[in-house]
């Protein structure tokens, strides 16, 4: 019992949650502008040779990224404190943890899904090496859920600053080092022909232990910030 | 009651840690103090050149004294947040949060001697390399500690919220660490070793020992010393502050 109503709050959350995200669909690809954005500023300011900008291809495309999901994660929790839900979750008989692991799911799904849809043509627009392509996509699918994961703790951290933007870049970047030097290191290594299945599976293992201990870390933050 | 316990039990009182630490304060200083000057002074002057680098290495009295505080500071800091998240402990709290400074400020200092040492060695101020990269991102952790308590209102609140920052990053710099070594390393191993015998000549053994443990004693001074005027900042509206201040003045 205990079990299937744990689970149905967990869909109803999502549910809710992401139909908020639809109803606002404009707010949704905010992300994927300012990947865009910062993917154009690279050429611009570096100059458009065809080598040199396939040789920084991966960083750029990963550090896109990276900054898309930071400056979005202040929404994760902003209008549910707001309008007192996060509270109401606080109080709710359901597991905390998995109900964090529902917003950090939604903040995936609308934020890293869409930069992945489009990472093909940022991958286009700086000339990175077609045979290259499939190992970004396998290092951003593995790497974007650990991006959400780590920031949802560092936001719940945060959850109740008015200006926390900053700080949030502050506290977050630390912990996205790894992530970022595993998710490029192993596109950078593919493109020098050397092995890199290793970073690829350090990220599917990192992936693996933080979908269970981050949830309750975000839960463990958000107790400290709420009280 | 054990002694020992009970000696945890009085200092986690406020008014007897702050009348401890006070008495602790010159003991701590009168010794670190010498001890630092002799080391420098040695290291600079009695201690001959390096058979490669020349006077050059002699940064190393500062720089690797420096280095081994802030990773030691951390451990520190995240000891004290643990018990402070664990078992609530306000006096943890407030010792965690005055680590961060003092770490921060040895931290920034290891990267700076290394950049000077850096520079006339490897031919330059700065590379990406695994140990200079940890400790950078260690710069940034302690930064983060701090501004995450300078920015929350509730003193508490912030405190509890740091401590869990500085344990989320106790985990994260081991793997900073390994995962930048994979990615590039130029800094060299470890010279000085504890068991066994270590690759740096004997002479210039001892200045380093003085400097590592005046430094810890100075850590373990300028903590008490901070932690005893937050203390009283915290406890400001309570008797025992007035009396403390007024016997003072």
């Amino acid at each position: 019992m205990a079990d299937s109503s744990a689970m149905t709050a967990f869909s109803a959350l999502l549910r809710r949650d992401l139909l908020l995200v639809w109803r606002r669909r404009g707010d949704a690809l905010n992300p994927v502008l300012f990947a865009l954005l910062v993917v154009t500023v690279f050429p611009l300011a570096i100059g458009p040779e065809k080598s040199t900008l396939s040789l920084i291809a991966p960083g750029v495309i990963w550090a896109a990224v990276l900054l898309a999901g930071l400056l979005s994660l202040d929404t994760m929790f902003r209008s549910d404190l707001e309008d007192g839900s996060l509270e109401m979750l606080l109080l709710a008989p359901q597991p905390l943890a998995l109900m964090l692991f529902g917003k950090v799911l939604v903040h995936w799904l609308t934020t890293a899904v869409p930069l992945l849809i489009a990472a093909p043509l940022l991958a286009e627009m700086l000339h990175l090496q077609a045979p290259l392509l499939p190992v970004l996509m396998l290092s951003l699918l593995l790497g974007t859920p650990l991006l959400s994961l780590v920031g949802g703790v560092v936001v719940a951290l945060t959850v109740g600053m008015r200006r926390s933007g900053m700080l949030l870049a502050l506290l977050a970047l630390p912990l996205y080092v790894p992530i970022l030097i595993l998710g490029a290191g192993c596109v950078a290594a593919a493109a020098q022909g050397l092995p890199y299945t290793g970073a690829l599976l350090l990220l599917g293992a990192g992936l693996a232990l933080l979908i269970i201990l981050a949830p309750l870390a975000t839960a463990t933050a958000l107790r400290i910030a709420m009280t | 009651m054990n002694p020992v316990l009970l000696w945890f039990h009085t200092m986690g009182s406020p008014p007897s840690f702050y009348a401890f630490a006070g008495r602790c304060l010159p003991w701590l200083y009168g010794i670190a103090i010498p001890m630092i000057l002799w080391g420098c002074w040695a290291g600079l002057f009695e201690v001959p050149a390096d058979y490669q680098q020349g006077d050059t290495f002699r940064i190393l009295f500062v720089h690797v004294p420096a280095a081994w505080m802030s990773l030691l500071i951390y451990g520190v800091m995240a000891i004290n947040a643990f018990i402070a998240l664990v078992w609530r402990i306000k006096l943890s709290e407030q010792l965690a949060m005055n680590c961060a400074p003092i770490g921060a400020a040895f931290t920034a200092l290891t990267l700076l001697t290394g950049a000077i040492w850096g520079k006339p060695m490897w031919g330059t101020w700065w590379t990406w390399d695994a140990r200079l990269t940890s400790e950078l991102v260690l710069l940034f952790l302690y930064l983060g500690v701090i501004g995450l308590y300078a920015a929350i209102e509730d003193r508490r609140a912030a405190a509890r919220a740091a401590c869990f920052l500085a344990l989320i990053g106790f985990v994260n710099v081991p793997i900073v660490h390994f995962s930048v070594d994979w990615w590039n390393t130029l800094h060299q191993g470890a010279t000085i070793r504890l068991f066994g015998k270590s690759s740096m000549d004997p002479s210039m053994i001892a200045p380093l020992i003085a400097l590592a443990f005046g430094t810890k004693l100075w850590f373990v001074g300028s903590l008490l010393a901070r932690t005893r005027v937050s203390i009283a900042e915290a406890e400001r509206s309570k008797d025992w502050v007035h009396r403390a201040l007024r016997a003072r003045a």
